[in-house]
């Protein structure tokens, strides 16, 4: 009997051996496919079972985690959500994560690997780490002039440091507060569906999303390829330019808004906006040279992340010659985002060079510890450093003698161009009113601030003077926050 | 194993006397030791619970440890007195595995605030001990307990009937519930029917191993005459029938694995695990057959996944691979995992997964090896005892217990189709742990009489005949195998 019972206890250590061998593949060797599993839970419950890291705007969050005690454990919340709304975007439990929350998720909810010491052994132990922080360049002070001058109006303000590509003011209006929609109860599905029925699309980011018809503010783009190309040599001598202009190979017929455009100098054109000049312009410079131009201001750039991705703003690159007149002067199917034309005037203020624009400082630990820096930031020749000398001037008269004059401040050196867009089927839409300006204090030594302004519902007031009229002003009180605040 | 018995023969084939003298001591300090050192493992866990989900050392601590610590004090102590050579293993684990399912409990409990299982399973714990304890003491010689083979199978059938006149309970017909407790009689008979096979397979295993028509050559298959193996086989159909008739598919499997280890080494015919085999397959593609029921837990296991890819969420069975594969080596911690997300078994068939989610491979393969060492022990009182019926009792406990923690870890591993049973001591479930600390106090019973035959002074009394027999069993074996 006793060589029965030994096979049968060896019987048993069998049993054994394919629990523990089993155990070990469900537990170890596959354990990662079933982590993966789209059902299991596990990720999602720990993805909120911490509070995720915080956006840092000027040293103080503008995020935060609440505790609901629930299975989802931290929801997240919103310090002056419509404010940042741009920027933050929202980090919902039910729909997932937009902007900033979504590009820096893995380092605001704890996963990234570098925010451990030890990535290994955190692998092992499969500890969490906590979330780390993600230090904007935003500058409340800008962000908030921005803000509060956009008002009730629909549109959109981007701000940049010149020198370095700094975002430092991203707004969209209407916004919404994204906190709304954090949580998984129904009453986040009601904010969804409410936000997303707007008509007026508070969820858009106008400043970085949605491109517009730059209209007479990418005459800054034309003057730039006029002068490097040696189509313009002289700001102040007369263009060969009739007033109107017939589109070559057509019998349109296009006109000013203003008086004294035929044959007018590109300094009086461009501080009073003149339609036929730029139009002839961008015609004499050519189909190739205007795009290589565009190009290097950043149009036509499907690949633009600070760190989240921009719509790419775009100008044609096969048009005839009538189409290139129009798109010259930021019509036909030329396309902006508000962050694209406030490079365009940064290339300006920073002698011709375009930085790479980035919202994040840094990220760090939740202790503080930075995990990464914003990095180098590539450089792009837009124009000859001299062709930005001379846009300066011109940019500068519009505010002193020209369109832009709402844009001006004191004890500072102010250039701008304004822009009204005609859009919608006989530009039966009501138009856009752009603004692009630099800043410089009298005592600094170079400009601080390129700023973008779009006004999406224009008073009615047709021309170029609504670009002045409305998104001028906002411009100013951005520039006048930056200034005051850098000096 | 067979150069032991060889070297046996080789000396003197019909010498009874026990292998060169062990020193054998009674070892009751260690058990005392090992037995402090599993309350306060089971201690420290629910302290660890409290920490973990408040960040304080819970309340109850030190009732819960005191609790503990008195029911195996006492049980020590009984031991202590009326099995002094008992294998001071055995308590020690059971007290552990009992300890950590508190514990485990406790902590599921934190989840369900309305559903306390924790309490109720303490009580019956106590109870599961004042049997140990009354086991212990009034059982002087398991050979008495022969006697009453034929009570007990009759207690045993009526066990796994009554239930058929109470309602089902989440698709099973296994529980009787009066006055708010609730009992399910077929824990019960697992160990009534284990007695009833030893008895009857230790009268007749001779009859049983070479009686018999012969139907196959060299007696590979050898049938015994129907007058011998009738009864039994008569006993365990029905048990089994009964079960298949209340869906208890965990209790099924487990008798029938019982009949065929206890028959095969009663009669050491490896045909006999031929034909068990044969029917088992037989029965199982029947009752998947017929059985809705059983169909789908089959499916469940070939396609943990399906419920998920039809869109449905994942199952219990997929519940418990996440939970599984969340604790990954080391587990998350107790008190840390989330395998309530398993549902409403996760206190009972599943509680599995919440040790291998919060303790890890590494608390699971522990846990596992309690297990195995449990039974190794049961299986040495087996090897060393005399009478064919305590070797039979002690090695059919013992697999109760192998069998039982397979299928059930298996099950919810994902090994094999998943059947509900409750997992020996760790599971809530008050039958369970009744009659899993009754299985350890027979076993102490009988190591207890294992090894205090070589211990210096006289043996107790009739040991000495079951050893004669015992050892012309074996030449004889020998002989025909």
């Amino acid at each position: 009997m006793t060589r029965y019972i030994r096979r049968a206890a060896a019987l048993c250590a069998l049993l054994l051996l394919a629990l523990l061998v089993n155990a070990t593949r469900v537990q170890v060797l596959q354990s990662r496919a079933y982590d993966d599993n789209p059902a299991n839970r596990r990720p999602e419950i720990a993805r909120w079972g911490q509070p995720r890291g915080d956006m840092v705007v000027g040293g103080r969050p503008v995020t935060g985690s609440k505790d609901t005690g629930e299975q989802l454990r931290y929801e997240r919340t919103y310090r002056d959500g419509p404010l940042y709304a741009p920027v933050t975007g929202f980090a919902s439990q039910v729909y997932g994560t937009t902007f900033l929350e979504h590009a820096e998720d893995s380092v605001l909810d704890g996963s990234d690997p570098l925010l451990s010491f030890l990535p290994l052994w955190n692998d092992i132990t499969r500890d969490q780490n906590a979330g780390g922080a993600v230090v904007t360049t935003i500058q409340e002070a800008a962000q908030r002039a921005a803000y509060r001058g956009l008002g009730t109006r629909r549109g959109a303000v981007a701000a940049l440091e010149p020198a370095t590509g700094r975002v430092l003011a991203l707004v969209s209006r209407p916004s919404y507060d994204p906190s709304v929609l954090s949580g998984n109860g129904p009453e986040a599905a009601e904010a969804w569906a409410r936000l997303n029925g707007d008509a007026s699309r508070p969820m858009l980011n106008r400043a970085v999303r949605q491109t517009y018809p730059p209209g007479s503010t990418f005459k800054v783009v034309t003057a730039a390829a006029a002068l490097d190309t040696g189509v313009v040599t002289d700001l102040d001598a007369p263009t060969r330019s009739p007033d109107p202009y017939t589109l070559p190979g057509t019998t349109t017929s296009l006109a000013n808004e203003v008086e004294g455009c035929e044959n007018a100098s590109l300094r009086y054109a461009f501080e009073w906006s003149c339609n036929t000049v730029f139009a002839k312009l961008g015609v004499d410079v050519g189909l190739r040279a205007m795009t290589d131009t565009a190009r290097a201001f950043g149009f036509n750039d499907s690949g633009l992340r600070i760190p989240f991705s921009v719509a790419p703003s775009s100008f044609d690159t096969e048009m005839d010659r009538a189409q290139l007149a129009l798109s010259s002067i930021g019509q036909y199917d030329t396309r902006a985002t508000p962050l694209q034309m406030a490079l365009v005037t940064a290339a300006v203020a920073n002698g011709g060079s375009v930085r790479s624009p980035y919202l994040v400082e840094r990220t760090t630990t939740a202790s503080g510890r930075t995990v990464a820096g914003s990095g180098t930031h590539p450089l792009r020749q837009a124009m000859e450093p001299t062709t930005a000398r001379r846009l300066r001037d011109l940019m500068r008269g519009v505010v002193e003698d020209g369109t832009g004059a709402n844009a001006a401040l004191r004890r500072a050196t102010v250039g701008g161009k304004t822009g009204t867009a005609q859009h919608g089927i006989g530009n039966s839409g009501t138009p856009f009113a752009w603004f692009i300006g630099w800043a410089q204090s009298d005592d600094a030594i170079e400009p601080q601030v390129a700023v973008a302004v779009v006004v999406e519902d224009a008073e009615a007031v047709r021309g170029d003077i609504s670009g002045g009229g409305d998104a001028a002003p906002i411009a100013r009180e951005v520039m006048r926050a930056v200034l005051r605040a850098s000096g | 194993m067979t150069t032991k018995a060889g070297t046996t023969l080789a000396v003197d084939p019909s010498d009874p006397s026990p292998p060169p003298a062990v020193r054998l001591l009674r070892r009751r300090g260690v058990e005392f030791t090992l037995t402090v050192v599993a309350v306060l493992l089971s201690v420290y866990g629910y302290c660890a619970v409290g920490l973990a989900k408040n960040g304080t050392v819970p309340p109850g601590a030190a009732d819960y440890g005191a609790g503990l610590g008195v029911l195996a004090l006492l049980a020590h102590l009984v031991v202590r007195l009326r099995a002094p050579y008992a294998d001071p293993l055995l308590l020690p684990i059971a007290v552990l595995l009992n300890g950590l399912g508190l514990v485990l409990i406790h902590r599921l409990d934190l989840e369900t605030p309305a559903d306390q299982a924790a309490p109720a399973q303490l009580n019956w714990s106590t109870l599961g001990v004042a049997l140990f304890i009354t086991v212990v003491a009034l059982l002087r010689d398991h050979r008495v307990l022969q006697r009453y083979a034929y009570v007990s199978v009759v207690a045993a059938l009526a066990l796994l009937a009554l239930p058929i006149l109470f309602p089902p309970v989440n698709g099973a017909r296994i529980w009787v519930r009066i006055a708010g407790f609730s009992i399910q009689p077929g824990e019960f008979a697992k160990v009534l029917l284990a007695l009833f096979f030893a008895s009857y397979l230790a009268a007749n295993r001779n009859a049983l191993a070479y009686a018999g028509r012969q139907i196959w050559r060299f007696r590979r298959l050898q049938l015994p005459t129907g007058r011998v193996l009738g009864p039994i086989v008569t006993i365990w159909l029905l048990s089994v029938g009964v079960l298949v008739l209340e869906r208890d598919l965990g209790t099924s499997l487990l008798f029938f694995g019982l009949f065929v280890i206890m028959l095969y080494i009663a009669t050491g015919r490896t045909g006999w695990i031929a034909v068990g085999l044969l029917l088992a397959c037989v029965g199982a593609g029947a009752v998947g057959w017929l059985e809705p029921h059983v169909h789908s837990r089959v499916e469940d296991w070939l396609h943990p996944f399906a419920s998920i890819e039809a869109g449905q969420g994942a199952n219990q069975l997929a519940q418990s691979l996440f939970a599984f594969a969340a604790g990954g080596l080391l587990g998350t911690g107790l008190g840390l995992g989330h395998s309530t997300l398993i549902g409403f078994a996760a206190k009972s068939d599943f509680i599995l997964a919440t040790a291998g989610e919060e303790l890890g491979l590494a608390g699971l393969s522990a846990i596992f090896l309690l297990y195995a060492l449990l039974v190794e022990r049961g299986y040495r009182a087996g090897l060393a005892l005399r009478d064919p019926f305590g070797r039979l009792l002690a090695t059919g406990l013992a697999s109760i217990i192998a069998l039982q923690v397979f299928v059930i870890a298996g099950g919810v591993t994902g090994l094999i189709p998943l059947t509900g049973m409750a997992m020996p001591f760790l599971a809530q479930g008050g039958s369970s742990v009744v009659t899993n600390w009754v299985i350890v106090a027979l076993l102490m019973r009988l190591s207890d009489s294992s090894r205090r035959q070589y211990a210096p002074g006289p043996p107790p009394t009739g040991a000495h005949q079951g050893t004669e027999h015992q050892g012309r069993g074996e030449v004889r074996e020998g002989r025909g195998a």
